[in-house]
């Protein structure tokens, strides 16, 4: 496998990045719905379908409900299907999430994430993505506009390779909105990496066969255990088409990416692009003033990369999980802490970690916060929750 | 009764040939399954008639059981009944026993 040689490089948002992915994946039927922060991505997938520069079929739906149900309803024919969606969408999806993830269908969905109402929120942090974790779908977290690309291009590899439906999600506004540098791959390459399987069951009136049908109780149960199963090898196919998409087009992330973390004695557990993009200018900093500091970034959320996020943390003291969402109510409050403090408890580590929220509803963020979360690890090592940046 | 298991199934619950739910079994969750001891079994009909699912079968012919001889016999199509127990409820003789699946 030979990487590219002439690069070719775009001024991109996020959303447009992806738009372009959904394009060079040669995408067969795209649902679109407009909400805030995703409406770009579809706006820019309609430019390509009028312009005659992607064949698909574009469905107006009048809800992201309608959105997902029509890519469930092409998924189930055999096409390559997308949509995008963000926060009171993917809520509306909600049901429909656990149905496209129950049929096993190869759905992508890019979800630039949003904060959740009430009070009425446009603006960015990850409650709506963490509302949609237990349903089944895989989940990746980018943190950068060629990220989100490159992601998009391995999702529907991955989905396609599982049959498993995936979500590819990054931050609200702060990505989906600014400008980047994206290298575009040459898309007879991507349309070479992502051959058409031939799936072994699709509607088709020459062989007609029943989909999504009633399941009594002595069925149920074991599809959804096909469903566990299928998301532990989504686990390991992840990381093979990673590493496969680095050989071809010379970018590549595994499924949890460190900064500095060879010595580090404190981390910070990021996901995202503000996130991780603040903690590394933290880590710099903190370096220089004389913490070995490291960051750790979960690309993959779901499944959740167990081994490679404990072994990342293996060498720190102390750690600590910056999330950008609320779990209301939880013994620990951020979703992501809580999946780290129950794999670390399930492979008997016991070491301080302290819980961050922060960055909800786009509360501004600062290096100097992140600078701060390395002192306290430092100086008063705590298993804890702590809220920043909020008024107290 | 057994069951497919889970790696044995279509992914994604695909019934992968039409007309296939004329062999639907619909008795795959019964948990107790009623024995009829037809020594016990007076042929009051009672059985036949409570089960909501009408998956006892009253047979004609010439039953001889010990010393005693009848013109019906009561049989049960286990692939219909749920386990529900009814019948066994509602026996004047006890003659219908609970038994667990296995
Ligand atoms: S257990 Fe219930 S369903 Fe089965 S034969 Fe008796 S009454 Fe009918
Ligand atoms: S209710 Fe009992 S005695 Fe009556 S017919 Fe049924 S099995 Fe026999």
């Amino acid at each position: 496998m030979q990487v590219q040689k002439t690069k070719h490089i775009e001024a991109l948002t996020t959303n447009y990045a992806v738009a372009y992915a959904v394009k060079a994946a040669d995408v067969d039927v795209i649902a679109v719905y407009p909400i805030t922060p995703q409406t770009t991505i579809v706006e820019k997938i309609s430019e390509f379908v009028a312009n005659g520069e992607l064949n698909a079929e574009l469905i107006h739906v009048e809800s992201e409900h309608s959105a997902l149900s029509a890519v469930v309803g092409a998924a189930a024919t055999g096409a390559r299907v997308f949509t995008a969606t963000s926060s009171q969408g993917l809520e509306l999806m909600h049901e429909v999430l656990h149905i496209a993830a129950g049929m096993r269908l190869p759905i992508v969905m890019a979800v630039p994430s949003r904060t959740l109402s009430a009070p009425i929120s446009i603006h960015g942090d990850y409650s709506d993505l963490m509302n949609a974790r237990d349903t089944g779908w895989v989940i990746y977290i980018a943190a950068s506009a060629q990220e989100a690309y490159d992601t998009v291009i391995q999702a529907f590899r991955l989905a396609e390779s599982v049959s498993l439906p995936v979500m590819v999600s990054y931050d609200g506004f702060l990505m989906s909105h600014t400008v980047e540098p994206v290298e575009l791959n040459d898309e007879e390459e991507v349309r070479k990496f992502l051959p058409r399987a031939v799936r072994p069951y699709t509607l088709n009136p020459k062989r007609p066969v029943t989909m999504g049908p009633l399941a009594s109780p002595d069925w149920y149960y074991e599809f959804k255990y096909q469903q566990v199963l299928a998301l532990k090898e989504a686990y390991k196919v992840a990381k093979e088409v990673d590493s496969e998409y680095g050989r071809r087009f010379g970018r590549s992330y595994g499924v949890v990416e460190t900064y500095r973390m060879e010595d580090a004695d404190y981390a910070i557990v990021a996901y995202g692009g503000a996130s991780y993009g603040n903690a590394r200018a933290a880590a710099d900093l903190a370096r220089k003033r004389g913490i070995a500091a490291g960051v750790v970034r979960v690309r993959l959320y779901r499944p959740f990369p167990t081994a490679d996020v404990l072994k990342a943390l293996d060498g720190v003291k102390a750690f600590a999980v910056v999330d950008r969402a609320i779990m209301f109510g939880s013994p620990a409050e951020g979703p992501l802490y809580k999946d780290i403090a129950t794999a670390m408890y399930m492979h008997g580590i016991d070491k301080p970690a302290l819980g961050v929220i922060h960055g909800i509803g786009q509360r501004t963020m600062y290096v100097e916060d992140m600078y701060k979360i390395y002192t306290m690890l430092r100086e008063n090592p705590r298993k804890e929750v702590v809220f920043l940046g909020v008024r107290v | 009764m057994t069951l497919s298991k889970a790696t044995e199934l279509p992914i994604g619950a695909v019934v992968t040939e039409p007309g296939s739910t004329r062999r639907n079994i619909t008795a795959g969750w019964r948990a107790l399954r009623p024995v009829i001891h037809d020594d016990r079994c007076v042929r009051c009909q009672l059985c036949w008639l409570y089960c909501p699912e009408g998956t006892i079968v009253e047979l004609k012919g010439i039953f001889k059981v010990g010393n005693r001889t009848y013109d019906t016999k009561y049989e049960i199509n286990y692939d219909y009944c749920k386990g529900c127990g009814i019948c066994a409820n509602e026996c004047p003789t006890k003659a219908i026993e609970m038994v667990p699946e296995t």
